[in-house]
């Protein structure tokens, strides 16, 4: 049966455990955000054949995170996503699209 | 020295009347950059999930698109069960598969007939479409509708079909292979066809795998990977192998689907050979609790949805990743060196649901 596993980190150790994954030959599968009471937990998966890898940890409201972007460059979507709909600051975004990628009446919606 | 300018592509385009919105940044008539923007009419189908009962969320996640409906459904319900522990019979699981895969025929006739659409064939289109047609009627007997079909329930499958109805289908699919096999000769052989198609658009392998491709766009870059295998419905009973391509052009993205349409067929056999009797549901009790992260590869690739429950009948957070939105990347990538002439065809053979994008 493929692995299905999720793995806690540091939000400081973020780039040091994505370039792991990118080292071990994982690709990208999806990043996503979930509102919790104090902030938000943060979920990036990486797939090796059918395994899935999920890296989490969570953060205070309005704590800024890097991109990852220089390491994956497909994960722009993801990061804007997140930044439009949830509000999480993200920097150095490859392709940052400063609010734009979502044309939502409300700002930061799922916030 | 070349003159730069930036064309603008969509959100209303002839070709792909979707809302996505292209900057082409030209040289000449050569495509040396994209920028993509998406949202133009984002839905928050996310969100509703803190506001609908766990079990009212299927039919919301079957909205998320008209074409996938069906494995949209299937597979938030996949996911809760996951979290709750609950084992689906034996039947449903291969009604599952059965559906799923008329959802991918059905799927994969309605982007050949817009291909032909898009580089002017339009009897080809209308063929397809034809055969298209059949799927539906097929939805329609077996579900009562023919673009959302309410059929997934958490613990199996509100509706049955029986072993004549199945038998009838069979018949109809034997026809449609039939047809098939000599329609198909037109997109892989016609010479006008294929200077639309081949050595256009090209990803290697690698490219692919880097920009986290999906589906038939992955696999026609020579990438062997199906999340069927993952081993949910009826698919761990089933004989099947990924199909692939080792050219990676938009004429391989389309041989790549077309054998897929073939595979489908020969998936419902073997499952109509093997259903079993019984019931088709089970009693699910309580309230789910927990996290899972479900995959289903629908027609255009791997679909994740992400389910964290908290023990109430509202859940925390349902995320879906779509295929498309795992593509845009790379189709960036491909649409780099192409002819201005070309890129209607390129975004097309991602096979793009902006639907399924804008949840």
């Amino acid at each position: 049966m493929p692995e299905n596993i999720i793995i806690p980190i540091s939000p400081e150790g973020l780039l040091e455990e994505v370039l792991k994954m990118k080292g071990s030959g994982c690709r990208l599968v999806q990043i996503c955000a979930t509102r919790i009471e104090e902030g938000y937990e943060m979920s990036y998966s990486f797939g090796k054949d059918l395994d899935l890898y999920t890296l989490r940890f969570c953060i205070g409201e309005d704590v800024e995170i890097p991109s990852v972007t220089e390491i994956y460059p497909a994960s722009f979507l993801y990061e804007n996503e997140i930044h439009d709909l949830f509000g999480v600051p993200i920097k150095m975004i490859s392709l940052d699209y400063q609010g734009t990628l979502y044309r939502t009446e409300k700002k930061t919606p799922f916030k | 020295m070349s003159k730069r300018s930036i064309v603008p592509f969509g959100p209303q385009h002839p070709v792909l009347p979707e809302p996505i919105h292209l900057d082409l940044v030209l040289e000449d008539e050569k495509v040396v950059e994209a920028i993509p923007s998406i949202g133009f009419v984002h839905r928050g189908l996310e969100k509703l999930v803190e506001k609908k009962d766990f079990n009212e969320y299927v039919y919301v996640a079957e909205r998320i698109c008209g074409i996938c409906s069906f494995m949209h459904g299937m597979g938030y319900c996949e996911a809760v069960e996951n979290i709750m522990e609950v084992e689906i019979p034996p039947r449903a699981k291969y009604l599952r598969t059965i559906w799923c895969e008329m959802s991918r025929i059905h799927s994969h006739l309605l982007w050949l007939g817009l291909l032909a659409d898009a580089f002017g064939f339009e009897s080809l289109f209308m063929e397809t479409w034809r055969m298209r047609e059949k799927v539906l009627d097929m939805f329609e007997y077996s579900t009562g509708g023919r673009v959302i079909f309410s059929v997934n329930k958490i613990g199996g499958q509100r509706k049955d079909m029986d072993n004549d109805m199945i038998r009838e289908f069979l018949g109809v699919f034997a026809d449609m292979e039939r047809s098939l096999k000599e329609l198909v000769k037109t997109f892989l052989n016609n010479s006008a066809v294929n200077s639309r198609l081949r050595d256009v658009g090209f990803l290697t392998k690698q490219q692919a795998f880097d920009l986290g491709t999906v589906g038939p766009f992955m696999r026609s870059s020579g990438i062997s990977r199906d999340t069927r295998k993952l081993g949910y419905a009826a698919y761990p009973n089933l004989e099947f192998e990924p199909i692939t391509s080792e050219v990676g052009d938009c004429y391989a993205r389309t041989d790549v689907r077309i054998r897929e349409i073939f595979q489908s067929i020969d998936i419902i056999r073997q499952a109509a050979a093997k259903i079993p009797n019984g019931e088709v549901a089970v009693p699910v009790k309580g309230f789910p609790e927990g996290e899972y992260f479900m995959r289903v590869e629908q027609p255009r690739g791997e679909a994740i949805y992400y389910i964290k429950a908290n023990g109430t009948k509202f859940l925390d957070r349902m995320r879906v990743r779509t295929p498309t939105f795992a593509n845009l990347p790379g189709m960036l990538e491909t649409l780099k060196g192409c002819q201005l002439a070309d890129v209607p065809i390129l975004i097309l053979t991602i096979d793009p649901c902006i639907s399924c994008t804008e949840r």
